[in-house]
């Protein structure tokens, strides 16, 4: 019986037997067709996985900006990952980057941008276009200016407190009393237009018939959107819970104009908690490793996203 | 398929943010250009007129010769950090840099400095620096790194009009910590708008609160921070935790600025260019140079400074003897170990520092003049008349520990003062916190417990 001729009706092909014939290709030309990837590839290598990979070794020596370990940094071992799991501000650093990623991020910017996008199909246009305009602001400041914005509304003299005392109410110096509420709140500021942008362009690809024929079927305003759109965008859902997780967690400028990490350890998140090892006391090693952490971090909801919003294949 | 776009979506993007601050050095400079690094920030802006001045001086004596300045703009620790990644590559490093005393020995572990003995040897100006004043530069193995600019002592300035304001006679000379607190007391109690003391402290002023603020206090106490005749650093002491209980003091019973507004990075330039000359701070714990930033050449002239600033002795913690304590440290230029053209490096280092040059910054920028040529030069002791007030406190002053893991561990401090001021935790839990910080830095070997 020859393997490239179909099988009989109703016979099933013999375990282990080839696929046919026309699926078949010879690596020579796959090869071939593969070439021109090649330079993202090496590209990719060295700028992506170099740095991975550098800053991983890093992280087991005791690199430093003096002293005699930044002549000749020493192969350490994982000794800074056990005096960073012994150091009690480390446990603090990952609740507080934990509690910044999920209110800010998760829930303040998904469901925020979200809403936004939501209530911004079923309205005018005028409406849309100030909204927007507004939303959008934040977004495109650079972050530097949005941090300076931010410190400027929140300080003891700014203009939170300003317009308090406006209305009688004894302002309390925010960034001092309530660091950590003030930088969720700013980066929800800066970041809800992305999430906004995103549900945006999901939104307007779910085709209307669907959501009419659920509306037929008796399905009320709420139960539409939770039984038929949500399911319908949730690969954007996953992409943008993704992307902003990371964006989120790699926040620097914003937390350290605003609050410098404190007051005390206050809201010194780990991108903080890395730049003050590194640079201000001069442990390059040791906050290498807190960067390494930072990425195992962003890897697992990486992860957690896609097991958990799996997109159907298409 | 999708799944693991997104994987490698997730790694890339994480990646990325990680390591955006990578980036490539350019070409490493020749033999013609010396490049040449150092500070300027806020109020001080001397270094950088000097070094425009000696740079004018240097490429006119020596043709063909350029002077690339290099004025990094950073607030004090930043400016280590900065400073450090530049010596790190090749393509970066100074010829000439500079250099505060205390990092030198460990910048010299760290191989970024070159030895100076042999030009020294044919310097005939090292004569007028004084044996002390050599040993600021110098490195763990005996020879000499960086050559010092002028020093520094440190002292209590206050305000004599709103201290007469609230009934304290002057001159005033406070004989323990408690003369201090009480005066503070009474200022707050009578006019309520002013900030009566100021101490630096926190991590965002580093080595200034370190130094200026926690040292102050504890080079009166009768403990020390490291033994220098065991090499160990000392734990555990009484010293150590009043020093902390002064800073809960000032900071928690309200006696000074807002820890929020001490926190602030720029408290410094803040406090001598608005906060003193606007009459908002009574007394204010700091460096000679404070009044460099009202001078006439300073960035706040303040003409009336001299009428209305006086200055006291910081005092022990109980009066006991000498009375009077202060804290010395002071700059250094050093060269580059990296330097295409170290002959020419030394140059601009000596012409920087010739007696006429030295004369100019040391009065310019407020230093306790270490050449004994400036210091007897009437030119430098009539310019300011709290230079003498100053010079003499070098009797009583005390210096850092010379150790190059010296850095870190006063690092440490400013964590434990911050966590003292915003009230995180007691004297006594940052104390312990600080020994298992040292334990983790120098190792369980070279510590030692204090005697008390």
């Amino acid at each position: 019986m020859s393997t490239t001729a179909p099988t009989a009706l109703g016979a099933p092909r013999a375990p282990g037997a080839a696929r046919p014939a026309q699926r078949k290709r010879r690596p020579g030309r796959t090869l071939l067709r593969s070439a021109p990837l090649l330079p993202a590839v090496v590209l990719l290598g060295v700028f992506l996985l170099g740095p991975v990979i550098s800053s991983l070794y890093g992280s087991l020596t005791d690199s430093s900006l003096s002293g005699a370990s930044a002549a000749n940094a020493e192969f350490v071992g994982f000794e800074n990952y056990a005096s960073l799991f012994a150091d009690p501000d480390f446990p603090k650093s990952v609740l507080l980057t934990l509690v910044f990623l999920v209110a800010s991020a998760l829930i303040g910017q998904n469901c925020l941008g979200l809403g936004l996008a939501v209530l911004m199909q079923s309205s005018h246009k005028p409406v849309r276009v100030i909204v927007s305009t507004i939303v959008v602001t934040a977004w495109v400041l650079p972050e530097i200016v949005a941090s300076f914005a931010a410190y400027a509304f929140f300080n003891d003299g700014g203009t939170l407190n300003t317009m308090l005392t406006g209305l009688g109410i004894p302002g309390v110096n925010w960034l001092y009393v309530f660091p950590m509420l003030c930088v969720i709140l700013a980066n929800i500021w800066r970041g809800t237009a992305f999430s906004m942008l995103v549900y945006t362009a999901a939104l307007n690809d779910v085709p209307p018939e669907i959501t009419e024929a659920a509306e037929v079927d008796g399905a009320r305003g709420w139960q539409r959107f939770i039984l038929v759109t949500v399911p319908m965008i949730r690969r954007s859902i996953s992409t943008n819970l993704m992307l902003t997780t990371l964006q989120t967690l790699s926040v620097f400028a914003l937390i350290f104009v605003m609050t410098g990490g404190g007051p005390g350890t206050d809201s010194t998140t780990l991108p903080l908690l890395a730049y003050q090892e590194a640079f201000r006391f001069g442990e390059l090693g040791f906050g290498t490793a807190i960067a390494t952490i930072l990425l195992l971090v962003g890897a697992i909801f990486g992860v957690l996203y896609i097991r958990a919003l799996k997109p159907e294949v298409d | 398929m999708k799944q693991r776009h997104l994987g490698v979506a997730a790694i890339a993007a994480a990646s990325v943010l990680l390591f955006s601050g990578c980036s490539a050095g350019g070409d490493g400079g020749d033999a013609n250009t010396i490049k040449v690094a150092y500070q300027k920030f806020g109020q001080f802006t001397q270094m950088d007129d000097h070094m425009k001045k000696v740079k004018d001086e240097f490429e006119a004596s020596h043709e063909g010769m350029t002077v690339e300045l290099v004025p990094i703009e950073a607030q004090e620790a930043d400016y280590f950090a900065k400073l450090a990644l530049m010596n790190r590559s090749a393509a970066t490093a100074p010829d000439v840099m500079y250099e505060d005393t205390f990092m030198v020995k460990t910048d010299v572990e760290a191989g970024y400095l070159a030895p100076l003995d042999d030009y020294i040897a044919d310097w005939e100006d090292w004569d007028q620096f004084p044996e002390n004043a050599r040993q600021a530069g110098a490195g763990d193995d005996g020879k000499i790194y960086g050559i010092p600019m002028g020093t520094d002592t440190r002292a209590i300035w206050y305000n004599k009009n709103l201290l007469a304001d609230a009934g304290i006679e002057t001159p005033w000379v406070p004989e323990t910590w408690d003369d201090i607190l009480d005066a503070a007391e009474t200022i707050k109690a009578s006019s309520p708008d002013t900030i009566p003391f100021n101490i630096y402290s926190g991590k965002g002023q580093s080595e200034g609160a370190s130094m200026q603020g926690f040292q102050m206090l504890l080079s009166g106490t009768d403990d020390v921070l490291f033994d220098s005749d065991e090499q160990k650093w000392v734990l555990g002491s009484q010293g150590f935790e009043d020093s902390l209980g002064f800073i809960e003091d000032i900071y928690q019973g309200g006696l000074g600025p807002t820890p929020q507004q001490a926190l602030d990075k720029n408290i410094g330039t803040t406090i001598n260019s608005e906060w003193i000359p606007g009459g908002e701070l009574a007394m204010s714990l700091d460096g000679s140079w404070a009044s460099g930033t009202w001078i006439e050449t300073g960035s706040s002239p303040w003409p009336e400074w001299s009428d209305v600033m006086e200055v006291a002795p910081m005092p022990t913690q109980d009066g006991s003897d000498p009375g009077r304590t202060s804290m010395s440290g002071g700059w250094t230029l050093a060269m580059g170990s990296g330097s295409k053209n170290p002959d020419a490096a030394w140059d601009f280092i000596s012409t920087a520092l010739s007696k006429d040059n030295s004369l100019s910054y040391d009065v310019a920028a407020s230093q306790v003049a270490v050449r004994t040529d400036v210091a007897e030069d009437p030119e430098y002791t009539d310019a300011n008349p709290t230079f003498g007030f100053f010079s003499e406190l070098v009797a009583d002053t005390h210096f850092r520990p010379a150790n190059s893991d010296y850095s870190k561990v006063s690092a440490e401090i400013t964590v434990a003062m911050e966590s003292v001021m915003t009230g995180q935790q007691t004297p006594e839990e940052a104390a312990a916190t600080y020994d298992q910080a040292v334990i983790g830095i120098v190792g369980e070997e070279n510590t030692m417990a204090a005697s008390d």
